[in-house]
């Protein structure tokens, strides 16, 4: 009886937290599909609203820019977790290693993740790429050559290296705590069985991250998909940097088109879907063994 | 082939010398026990014959090859360690064939060796298993096969049953003995138990705060301990001491006997006491008897069949030819 009692009393007080949750959730869900199915230009009087039925989708995935966004997705998403991951498990390798002032040297290296993108978008624009007077322009100077435009030359690479100097600092935290799990016993017993340092690294210590590294994966996924304000702050969208999300901004902001941007809005959850299935069931398999 | 020699060997961290300076023989196929209580050095010891550690100076010979600098690997040693290390990620088999693999020995020896490991440890039916779905005593099996495949020159042991029930230890003890008889290797082995020291050991080396106690064949410790440490680590229970007045009868500073040394009166004897508790084992009984008149109690070994309850007066008496006597400065009067 108790049990039962406290049971339905414990569902009445949780309930106004999953109903504000699961309405927090919800509605915008709701409105987006609800206005992905409309005619809506709130800006243009002259037409009028009212049901289109598929046209928002059909419209939006014919459109020339869509599949390049997707690929620019793709391609930012990509190359910032390969740049994260690999210099994050050096990274953590290096920070794991007994020195002088370990604590602060930790500090600093977390220090990025604590700016706020658009400012750290704005300090890398002005401060490092500037093809004038940024600090890579004088670099190459110094050596005498011509200055890179870094975001008209090669704005994809530029905003991937903006991210991850963004999200290193994650990745590191994350593997260093992992590498400091590991069983010192296990790396002498290798070091007894006559496997020199990389051999160790490979067979010892990288099994070892492959959970961590997983996790970090599935998180920065989830973050990545959706950068903005790194894109909006740099190139704004030119030079093929319109990811999908800047392209549904693009559709809803600047042509006012509701309906045919809450479509993309659509297709970027499904896109995210798609990706989280296929994570979940790897680290699913990492996190069983 | 496996004679290590230290000579001279210390070890310093910062500025506490961990070992003072050591010299010590282990003879080729040797079973050697490190023993002594924890702190002692005695896995620092191993660690630096191993090559896990660096020496602060001296040298380690191994079959009259200087090794004081070589890498661990290239000692030619195994060690199987107190956590086991194995690796999670592989497989029993490739636990096993690691060292080889390492080695670079082509695929048909492997797998010859691993299986001759297999056979010996009793570990077929457990070779496709992560170690993580092993009971302890099976992957205390596993890491004493990654030590045997590589068929080193000495194995070196780290506290390996301490990780284990009481039961368990006991069969592995025995199963690590056995495998001594049959390679015939030589062997190190750590451990803070004594009873391990004295049941599996040819030779024991006690330590105390890293220096050498005494080195001696198990009967010669239990016999004639060279001082007061070691005659009251080795042996269990125990062995009771005695000052003052009594060992003065002795000529000596103080006496010591053991608890199976001792003759049980209920009417007559050299000293009286009270019995407080009584520990049953069945076979025997211990018994903690409070002397008349204070002092330390002594505990006294009978047969399991003498009854004594708490507040019993009992008399006891010593067996003459089985007394030690000490020196002042601890060390044994011949």
């Amino acid at each position: 009886m108790a049990t039962q009692h406290s049971r339905s009393a414990a569902r009445l007080m949780m309930a106004p937290a999953v109903i504000l949750l699961l309405g927090w959730m919800l509605v915008p869900l709701v409105m987006t599909l609800w206005f992905s199915f409309r005619r809506f230009l709130p800006n243009r009087p002259d037409i009028v609203p009212g049901w289109v039925g598929f046209d928002n989708y059909v419209r939006f995935v014919t459109s020339s820019a869509f599949w390049p966004s997707v690929q620019t997705t793709l391609i930012i998403v990509g190359g910032a977790l390969l740049i994260t991951i690999v210099l994050g498990v050096l990274l953590a390798l290096l920070l794991d290693q007994p020195m002088w002032g370990q604590g602060v040297v930790r500090i600093l290296v977390i220090a990025p993740f604590f700016v706020m993108p658009t400012v750290s978008a704005l300090v890398w624009k002005n401060i490092f790429m500037d093809p004038v007077n940024g600090l890579f322009a004088h670099l190459w100077r110094a050596f005498g050559a011509e200055p890179v435009v870094w975001l008209s030359d090669a704005p994809i690479f530029s905003i991937i290296l903006i991210v991850s100097w963004q999200w290193l600092p994650f990745a590191t935290l994350i593997l260093l705590t992992a590498i400091q799990s590991l069983d010192s016993e296990q790396l002498e017993a290798s070091e007894m069985d006559g496997a020199p340092p990389l051999a160790r690294f490979f067979y010892i210590i990288l099994p070892h991250l492959s959970r961590a590294i997983t996790i970090v994966i599935l998180i920065q996924t989830i973050f990545l998909l959706s950068v903005f304000a790194e894109i909006f702050v740099t190139t704004g969208g030119a030079f093929g940097t319109r990811t999908l999300t800047y392209l549904i901004f693009q559709r809803v902001l600047e042509s006012q088109n509701v309906g045919l941007g809450s479509a993309g809005g659509v297709y970027a959850i499904i896109l995210a879907n798609i990706i989280a299935i296929f994570l979940m069931r790897i680290v699913g398999k990492n996190l069983d063994a | 082939m496996g004679r290590i020699v230290l000579d001279k060997v210390t070890k310093r961290f910062g500025s506490v010398e961990v070992i003072p300076p050591l010299d010590l023989t282990i003879e080729d196929g040797e079973f050697t026990v490190f023993v002594g209580p924890s702190g002692c050095g005695k896995s620092t010891l191993l660690r630096l014959i191993a090559g896990l550690e660096d020496l602060s100076s001296g040298h380690i010979e191994i079959d009259g090859a200087d090794v004081s600098t070589v890498p661990p690997a290239k000692r030619g040693l195994a060690m199987v360690f107190q956590s086991y290390a194995l690796y999670p990620h592989m497989s029993v088999r490739k636990n096993i064939a690691f060292p080889l693999r390492m080695a670079k020995l082509d695929q048909a020896e492997i797998d010859r060796r691993v299986s001759n490991a297999a056979q010996v440890l009793n570990l077929n039916d457990y070779l496709d298993r992560r170690p993580g779905q092993l009971s302890g005593g099976q992957r205390q099996r596993v890491a004493i096969g990654r030590a045997i495949v590589r068929e080193p020159s000495a194995f070196l042991f780290d506290e390996p049953l301490s990780n284990l029930d009481a039961a368990l230890r006991v069969g592995m003890r025995l199963e690590i003995s056995e495998l001594h008889k049959r390679l015939k290797t030589t062997m190190i082995y750590v451990t803070h138990d004594q009873v391990e020291a004295m049941t599996m050991a040819d030779k024991i080396v006690v330590l105390r705060a890293g220096n050498i106690e005494q080195v001696g064949s198990p009967l010669e410790l239990y016999n004639r301990p060279r001082n007061r440490f070691v005659a009251g680590f080795i042996g269990s229970p125990r062995m009771n001491f005695l000052e003052g007045a009594e060992a003065a009868k002795h000529g000596a500073h103080a006496i010591g006997f053991r608890p199976e040394h001792l003759g049980i009166s209920l009417t007559e004897g050299e000293w009286k006491g009270t019995v407080g508790v009584a520990e049953h084992l069945g076979s025997d009984t211990f018994l903690h008897v409070h002397p008349e008149g204070g002092g330390e109690t002594i505990t006294v070994r009978v047969d399991g069949e003498f009854t004594a309850r708490h507040g019993d007066i009992v008399y006891l008496t010593p067996v003459a030819e089985k007394i030690h006597r000490f020196a002042a400065d601890g060390l044994r009067i011949q």
